[in-house]
């Protein structure tokens, strides 16, 4: 896929204001599907989790699953949005193959949350307030694979083959409000916005949120108001982008791609753009205008959806704290300074240091250990599985650090061999002997042996020349293959030349 | 042939009860009828003598055990091919689903098999249900018992007729907006359309969903009663049907009595448009029940007379969207275009190969009426119609019990006579169709021969929604006043069927 001209990107920003929407779709982690009592579970052989619902065989008829209008509610709620008394389904009408009934089940003209706003945090600090217009319930549809084709889409393959596993996964979309005044961090808001989605499903416990499965999708709007004009210009909307890392390069190309084309004195046509991760540029996909007409009408067969507000407020009350408010309380509680939270922040590494800290550790130690070490391993690792260390691990090893069993320099080498898997820092202390020699006889033996190897020394030490220590102490450090703790052997020096 | 045949299905159920006959006796005898009439009838699209006479051995064996699964344990049932059967092809008389076998069974057709009942065979009708004569079903015409020449009604003329003919006691219809009414009053036999929501749609190939009900196809109105006993009530698969407890209807036949019922006679539905026969025989029938005891006023429904254009709005808006899952991806009818063809090409060829023209019609019409920029003028304009209808409904049944009209304007056509003038066709339906926009049920009772043609009529009475059991007591009420007149049932004087006429 050649990229198209970009320009560069602050001079984009110069003469363009970005104004950016989302549309988020979780697919909720129900144990059923939203109108079948098929299991909702991912990987299963092909057509296995179906019902003549899901393959929408003559006569077959949807019901709502309970759970996913509970999660759907708490969603809501977690968004800030209003919960509606009644919500009604409606039918989008479309034929494809990948959707069993050619209408899906969707919520047109009556979403069940709306009016929400998210706060999200971005890597600079700054704080931008997402309006949500609405969060509404649908149904996902079957996965088509194309075979046959050079390019994996539908046209010019053989055939296709169709698995409706996926049909009617309960979806809910959360779509934004137009978002202006991001300017320069319009990619990174892009991010963290879905960063932020994703954590509160998370807490939530209503989806796996895996991006690369397609539990948590964007759909990034995009377009560009020329810098002292007040009309909207025409928006792409980007899909199949599938890591948050993609979300930021794809809504940085558009802006660039978009900006260039205007200053060509071209139009920007409103359509569906597909991200290509390989290349980190869109393509076009088919044009879309607001005349796309799905013949919207009121689902037959199903009835409104009023929910009980004794359950709203039910849910209400078991919400997780949102993840803007942890942040802040977390700051506070571990004291860290600003540059050293947001760091933790834009690492993603705010559970890890939470559980850390939970099972025993300093908070600064935990957050040493992630931001630093660990970090490092990750990086040195990555292609590959990734490394595998657990937050009660990194606890238990700066406990060793802490009753003085390892150095700092030892500390390091259990944890690589945590990461290649080889135990438990206390397992590989014992069964490696990494501990420091905190026997003062042994380390007497080996001063003494180092001060005799280097009586120039003794006498430079007894003269007051106590920087001269360095060399023995080096020796003995070498001698005990490092499992001395430096400090003490630098006491030992001291007092054995004296003696001597 | 065997007397079995001219019995009615609460009469079948006393003799398996009293031992004097057998299931295996009773249904053998409905086969050798259909099998010497059906030629000329074309009632049935499919029957499987051997599945059938399995089920009454069966059924026999329960009974013999002393454990009968319910009354109507061994009597035989035939089901409108609407109906999806895991033991017989299930098409709605479309091409499209020629052959096609359902991996499940409707509702309803799990409530009769537990209730012990014996299918017989799958009932053409027009085909997924669009029309009033059976004229449409992509495997031939249905044709009227009483004149071959003629249609039977529609869209579930083939149940009618295999009732109205002998074929079955019994037989399980769909009514959208008048498919078991209508056929019922062109053949003599009684339909009921019960509240929406009253019986399961879960396994009814959807023609409108927000009008589409299940009921009953009989001879009589205790037989209604007692079918219609064993299909109602909630199901799981269905979230529109009702959670409601309801009460025998074939007690309320038992107990019917129509001394201070207050009927309603629709005005707009008593008069223009409506052929002389039809009317004496409506009125007749009020005079014999104001004899009765009954109390009998006038009262106006003005929104019926948009009753009509607003439902050949709404129902093709909803076929047109529950027709689209017809397009050869998973199941039915594929026709590959020559030299293959994009999915498209597929969906395309299929639906113009598979689908016939009154479906299309109503696929295209639907299609408009929903587009962007027609929807508020068509769709939005015929919902408040509804609400309109609706309205009236409550309004005349705060002042009635039960509401009355003749159950369609005509007796039965010839096959052929309206096939050029679709809009005709639903014109007729103006009787009907007003009880499905409201949700209300309705049930058509014979009520004798019109004077200028001796072809069937019937009255049709509406109550308020969950009130059936009124049906069932005005009903059976009105059908033996009148047979203690006629000293005979209506279907006596039907014609007899020898076969081998067509």
């Amino acid at each position: 896929m050649a990229k198209a001209k970009l320009m560069d990107y602050d001079k984009a920003l110069e003469l363009y204001e970005p104004v950016l929407g989302f549309e988020v779709h979780v697919e909720l982690s129900t144990k059923t599907k939203m109108f079948s009592a098929a299991p909702n579970n991912f990987g299963s052989e092909p057509n296995t989790n179906i019902t003549p619902t899901c393959l929408g065989l003559p006569g077959s008829l949807p019901v709502v699953n309970e759970e996913a209008v509970r999660y759907s509610i708490s969603l809501g709620l977690a968004l800030g949005c209003d919960i509606a008394e009644s919500s009604s389904f409606a039918r989008k009408n479309y034929f494809y193959p990948d959707l069993a009934k050619n209408y899906q089940i969707s919520q047109f003209d009556e979403p069940i949350a709306i009016n929400g706003n998210v706060e999200v945090e971005l890597p600079n600090g700054r704080i931008i307030n997402v309006d949500i217009e609405r969060a509404h319930m649908e149904e996902d549809a079957g996965k088509l694979t194309h075979v046959g084709g050079s390019t994996g889409r539908i046209q010019g393959a053989e055939y296709s083959l169709v698995d409706y596993n996926r049909a009617g996964v309960p979806l809910v979309e959360i779509v934004t409000r137009m978002i202006e005044g991001a300017e320069h961090d319009a990619p990174e808001l892009a991010k963290a916005y879905v960063a932020t989605i994703r954590d509160i499903v998370l807490a939530l416990g209503i989806s796996d949120a895996k991006m690369e499965r397609g539990n948590l999708r964007c759909d990034a709007n995009v377009s560009l108001r020329p810098r002292g004009s007040d009309k909207l210009g025409t928006r792409t909307e980007t899909k199949n982008v599938n890591s948050l890392r993609s979300v930021e390069r794809a809504v940085r190309y558009e802006i660039q791609r978009q900006a260039q084309i205007l200053a060509d004195g071209g139009t920007i046509i409103q359509e569906t753009r597909h991200w290509h991760e390989d290349t980190g540029a869109t393509s076009a996909g088919r044009p879309k205008s607001d005349a796309d007409d799905y013949r919207y009408f009121p689902e037959p067969d199903l009835l409104p959806v009023v929910p009980d507000p004794a359950l709203i407020e039910e849910l209400r009350a078991a919400l997780p704290e949102k993840p803007a408010e942890r942040r802040r309380r977390l700051k506070a509680e571990w004291g860290f300074t600003d540059l050293e939270f947001q760091d933790v922040v834009n690492s993603g590494l705010l559970s890890e240091i939470t559980e850390t800290v939970a099972a025993g550790a300093s908070p600064q130690a935990a957050r040493k250990w992630w931001t630093g070490e660990i970090a490092r391993l990750a990086n040195a690792a990555e292609g590959d599985a990734g490394i595998d260390i657990s937050p009660a691990q990194v606890a238990e090893l700066q406990q060793l650090v802490d009753e003085g069993t390892l150095t700092d320099r030892l500390a390091r080498q259990v944890l690589e061999a945590v990461a290649a898997g080889e135990g438990s820092p206390r397992e590989i202390v014992e069964t490696q002997g990494l501990a420091v020699v905190s026997d003062d006889g042994a380390l007497i033996a080996a001063i003494d042996e180092a001060l005799s190897a280097q009586p120039d020394v003794l006498e430079k030490i007894k003269d007051g020349k106590v920087q001269a220590a360095g060399a023995v102490i080096g020796a003995v450090m070498k001698a005990m293959q490092g499992k001395a703790d430096a400090a003490r052997v630098r006491e030992l020096v001291l007092e054995r030349a004296e003696a001597l | 042939m065997s007397d079995l045949i001219h019995k009615t299905a609460a009469e079948l159920a006393d003799m398996l009860a009293a031992g004097t006959t057998t299931s295996v006796e009773i249904t053998q005898a409905h086969l050798d009828r259909i099998a010497a009439v059906d030629g000329d009838l074309n009632a049935f699209l499919h029957v499987n003598a051997a599945v059938s006479l399995e089920a009454a051995k069966q059924s026999d064996a329960r009974r013999a055990a002393g454990a009968p699964l319910s009354p109507l344990d061994g009597v035989p049932i035939a089901i409108k091919d609407v109906l999806v059967t895991t033991d017989m092809p299930s098409t709605s008389g479309s091409k499209i689903l020629e052959g096609w076998m359902s991996p499940y069974d409707a509702t309803v057709v799990t409530k009769v098999r537990e209730a012990g009942l014996v299918p017989l065979g799958k009932t053409n009708m027009d085909e997924f249900a669009m029309g009033s004569s059976t004229e449409h079903s992509a495997f031939g015409p249905t044709r009227n018992p009483w004149d071959l020449d003629r249609i039977p009604g529609g869209s579930g003329g083939g149940s009618a007729a295999a009732v109205a003919a002998f074929e079955a006691p019994l037989a399980l219809g769909s009514d959208t907006g008048g498919s078991i009414r209508q056929p019922a009053h062109i053949t003599g036999t009684v339909g009921v359309k019960p509240t929406y929501g009253g019986v399961s749609r879960y396994g009814a190939i959807a023609l409108a969903s927000s009008f589409d009900q299940i009921g009953p196809v009989t001879r009589t109105v205790m037989d209604s009663a007692l079918l219609h006993d064993v299909i109602k009530g909630h199901d799981v698969h269905d979230s529109t049907s009702l959670k409601d407890e309801w009460p025998s209807f074939a007690d309320a036949v038992k107990n019917a009595d129509v001394k201070g019922l207050k009927i309603g006679v629709i005005e707009q539905l008593d008069g223009e448009g409506f052929q002389p026969g039809v009317l004496s025989r409506f009125h007749e029938a009020l005079e014999l029940l104001k004899a009765n005891g009954a109390e009998i006023v006038n009262v106006s429904l003005p929104s019926l007379a948009h009753a009509v254009a607003a439902y050949y709005l709404i129902l093709p808006a909803e076929a047109s969207s529950n027709l689209a899952k017809f397009d050869s991806v998973r199941f039915g009818l594929r026709v590959q275009p020559e030299g293959g063809g994009t999915v498209e090409q597929v969906m395309s060829a299929t639906r113009e190969a598979g689908f016939g023209a009154e479906v299309k019609r109503r696929i295209i019409l639907g299609t408009y009426a929903l587009s962007a920029g027609y929807y508020d003028a068509y769709y939005g304009s015929a919902q408040k119609v509804r609400t309109l209808v609706q309205r009236d409904f409550a309004d005349a049944f705060s002042k009635v019990d039960v509401l009355a009209s003749p159950t369609a304007p005509t007796t039965a056509w010839k096959l052929g006579d309206q096939l050029d003038d679709p809009v005709a066709m639903w014109r007729g339906d103006i009787a009907t169709i007003p009880a499905n926009m409201a949700g209300i049920p309705g049930i058509s009772v014979p009520a004798g021969l019109a004077d200028e043609d001796g072809l069937p009529v019937g009255i049709q009475f509406l109550a308020p929604a969950r009130e059936d059991a009124r049906l069932y007591n005005v009903g059976g009420a009105l059908e033996a006043l009148l047979e203690q007149q006629w000293g005979h049932t209506l279907l006596s004087q039907a014609p007899e069927l020898k076969g081998g006429q067509r």
